[in-house]
């Protein structure tokens, strides 16, 4: 019968031994085999494609250009003010890019939240379409409309508003333009995501306890969306850091950022080695940035933040 | 004293409103006068326009016209900020961000309450709805009676002159909603703020109420206290809406009325001719040890269907000669369970003149 076969045997392990403990342990450790097995693949290409590059990466940043084992290529960051410079470069670029997406992208991300539903996604599509867009192609649209003889300087100086053409490409102020539009979305749509999960009910309980529309979007709205801001941030501010075309174009070789290094280190020096180690830089500041900003928004959740 | 009775309670007095979306009129014509210090609930189905009612009162909907005032300040323009008006919202509404001291202070900083006091008060919101110490607790930290206790505090630690409740107890289960609406109705007694309350719960709005205005298509059907209304309802929708009721067409000659060959009395002085409905509540009805006619009472001849034993009552449903079913309900007393007929034998059912109510039969 079924029901003795699924018991095997009651009298197994003799008196004061629990009834099939040791079957039901074996069948616990099949089981968590078997899911091992079904995650392989998965591990498999984890290792393949992550575990295995980076520690290749990490292995070539510790020879010279000689061949040797050295620590130079991390000595180098110290001893030549070049690279320092390119680091600060970077970091500057990145503060400055996101703090304009925050800038541009919370008041159109509100007035997405805040629109019906139909022109909400309409207007969504018009922050989604250039992303879908080349970035190469929309950076030289830029250098088209930037530039010294571009569609704005030829503009403002028939207007007669500026009678020299401003420098708005080949510098900073053309790569923050570049990659503030390229990356905006990035900001947009999770702060949109965020925004559109705040209860109308609560903004009304603020205006019905006597807070005014500014209140009520100061001490309510804007601390619930303070989730979906972060999270914009982080990824606007980890691109950043590791972009490349549009600096590298709309920046007139004035603007070096760390991507940029990279590339000239290999390509034009070939120098895999600083290169390498030039990568593991980036890794490891953008990894260490994401930390910090996981354990400030661990913190606040574990405070008085936390969303339902 | 702080959140005591509140002296200055205030009646509202809603005129001619209208309210419509787009080409859909919403309310029509609405006029409704609350008393100061009245427990009063907007009962009826959804689509019934109580909740938007409920808004216009609050400020979060701009009605087409009308007018509203609270004592004598006219308050349809000024905005939802201003109108001092407590309210608990159905999902309650609280702010996840802020945990339950901050929940119910929030109103107090609005106003520009001293910290000291504002402590002072919150603490006394929380003794009020039996939170002690969860000050500092976060919103989801908290079971939903207890969700629903903070957003009551909320609403009245301000001390309104009116409490507006829509829907507030529906997302709690059976039990602990009883336990509420007791609760609810004892806070409005000690604090005695003019409350709106809005429910599709008859039960609830017959429990808790000083007054009901029954409302449908966007009219009020009927403004009357619990028992007045549960007793002679004056449409078939009323009938219909709070508690349960058969419904037997009759027609009206010369004064009199009849059902079939019979002759129906009734308390009320019958209506001068027409077709009526006559509304016969369950627990009205009586099963007759015999079929003599007696003085005030209303005799049916039936064929019992079906018994149904629920421990404390019983359900009898009966088919009228004209095929038409009736239900009565009774309770399990030995005399009455003795001389229980059988299902498919003949019945008579009694039901008093001043328990038959009559209907318009339209709608």
């Amino acid at each position: 019968m079924s029901a003795q076969s699924v018991l095997l045997n009651e009298t197994a392990g003799g008196p004061g031994r629990d009834l099939n403990a040791q079957a039901l342990r074996a069948d616990a450790r099949r089981e968590q085999l078997r899911l091992l097995a079904l995650l392989s693949p998965s591990l498999f290409l984890v290792f393949a494609i992550i575990i295995v590059p980076i520690g290749w990466l990490f292995w070539l940043s510790l020879f010279d250009e000689a061949g040797a084992f050295s620590a130079a290529n991390y000595a180098r960051f110290f001893e030549q003010a070049s690279y320092i410079k390119t680091f600060v470069t970077t970091f500057k670029v990145a503060f400055i890019v996101t703090g304009a997406c925050v800038l541009l992208g919370y008041p159109l991300a509100y007035m997405l939240s805040q629109l019906p539903r139909r022109a909400a996604s309409i207007c969504l599509i018009f922050v989604i379409l250039p992303f879908w867009t080349s970035v190469l192609v929309r950076t030289y649209a830029w250098l088209v409309i930037l530039q010294r003889k571009g569609l704005i300087n030829s503009w403002l100086i028939d207007l007669g508003v500026i009678s020299q053409p401003l420098s708005l490409a080949n510098n900073l102020s053309g790569v923050v333009i570049g990659m503030t539009h390229i990356l905006l979305p990035f900001l947009v749509l999770p702060l949109y995501a965020s925004m559109k999960t705040i209860d109308t009910d609560c903004l009304r309980a603020g205006m019905n306890l006597g807070a005014g529309p500014v209140a009520t979007f100061r001490q309510i709205f804007f601390p619930l969306s303070l989730p979906g801001l972060a999270s914009g941030v982080v990824i606007v501010f980890v691109l950043c850091l590791g972009f490349f075309v549009t600096p590298a174009l709309m920046g007139g070789g004035k603007v070096i950022m760390w991507a940029m290094r990279m590339e000239q280190t290999t390509s034009l020096y070939s120098n895999w080695g600083a290169g390498a180690a030039l990568g593991v830089v980036l890794l490891v500041v953008t990894l260490a940035l994401l930390g910090l900003f996981q354990w400030l928004l661990g913190a606040r959740a574990t405070g008085v933040w936390s969303s339902r | 004293m702080i959140l005591s009775i509140a002296p200055s309670a205030l009646p509202i007095g809603m005129r001619r409103i209208e309210k419509r979306f787009g080409s859909v009129s919403v309310l029509r014509d609405l006029n409704l006068d609350v008393e100061a210090g009245e427990f009063l609930t907007l009962l009826g189905p959804s689509g019934s326009g109580k909740t938007t009612l409920l808004m216009i009162l609050a400020g979060f909907v701009r009605a087409n016209a009308g007018s509203i005032r609270v004592g004598d300040d006219e308050i349809i323009t000024t905005p939802p900020h201003k109108r001092n008006i407590g309210m608990v919202f159905q999902n309650y509404a609280l702010f996840p961000h802020m945990n339950v001291f901050h929940n119910i202070a929030f109103p107090l900083k609005q106003r520009g309450v001293a910290a000291a006091e504002t402590a002072e008060r919150v603490e006394k919101a929380l003794d009020l709805v039996k939170l002690q110490g969860l000050g500092e607790r976060r919103v989801d930290q908290l079971s939903g009676g207890q969700r629903q206790r903070v957003a009551l505090a909320r609403a009245i630690v301000f001390e309104p002159r009116i409490v507006l409740m829509d829907e507030p107890l529906s997302a709690l289960d059976k039990g602990l909603r009883e336990h509420m609406q007791i609760e609810l109705r004892a806070l409005h007694r000690r604090l005695g703020m003019t409350t709106v309350y809005v429910t599709h719960d008859q039960r609830e709005a017959i429990t808790m109420s000083d007054r009901i205005a029954v409302m449908n298509g966007g009219r009020i059907e009927q403004l009357d206290k619990p028992e007045t209304l549960y007793a002679t309802p004056r449409t078939r929708f009323v009938a219909g809406f709070i508690g349960e009721s058969n419904f037997i067409p009759v027609e009206c000659r010369n004064g009199s009325v009849w059902y079939e060959d019979r002759r129906i009395h009734t308390a009320a002085p019958a209506p001068a001719s027409g077709l009526h409905l006559m509304v016969v509540r369950p627990e009205k009805l009586r099963l007759l040890a015999n079929a003599e006619p007696q003085s005030g009472v209303n005799v049916l001849d039936a064929t019992l269907s079906d018994i149904i034993y629920q421990g404390d009552s019983f359900v009898c449903y009966a088919a009228l000669r004209d095929g038409r079913q009736l239900t009565l309900r009774d309770y399990c007393r030995s005399d009455v369970l003795a001389r229980m007929p059988a299902p498919g034998q003949p019945i008579s059912l009694g039901l008093d003149a001043q328990d038959t109510i009559l209907v318009a039969a339209e709608r």
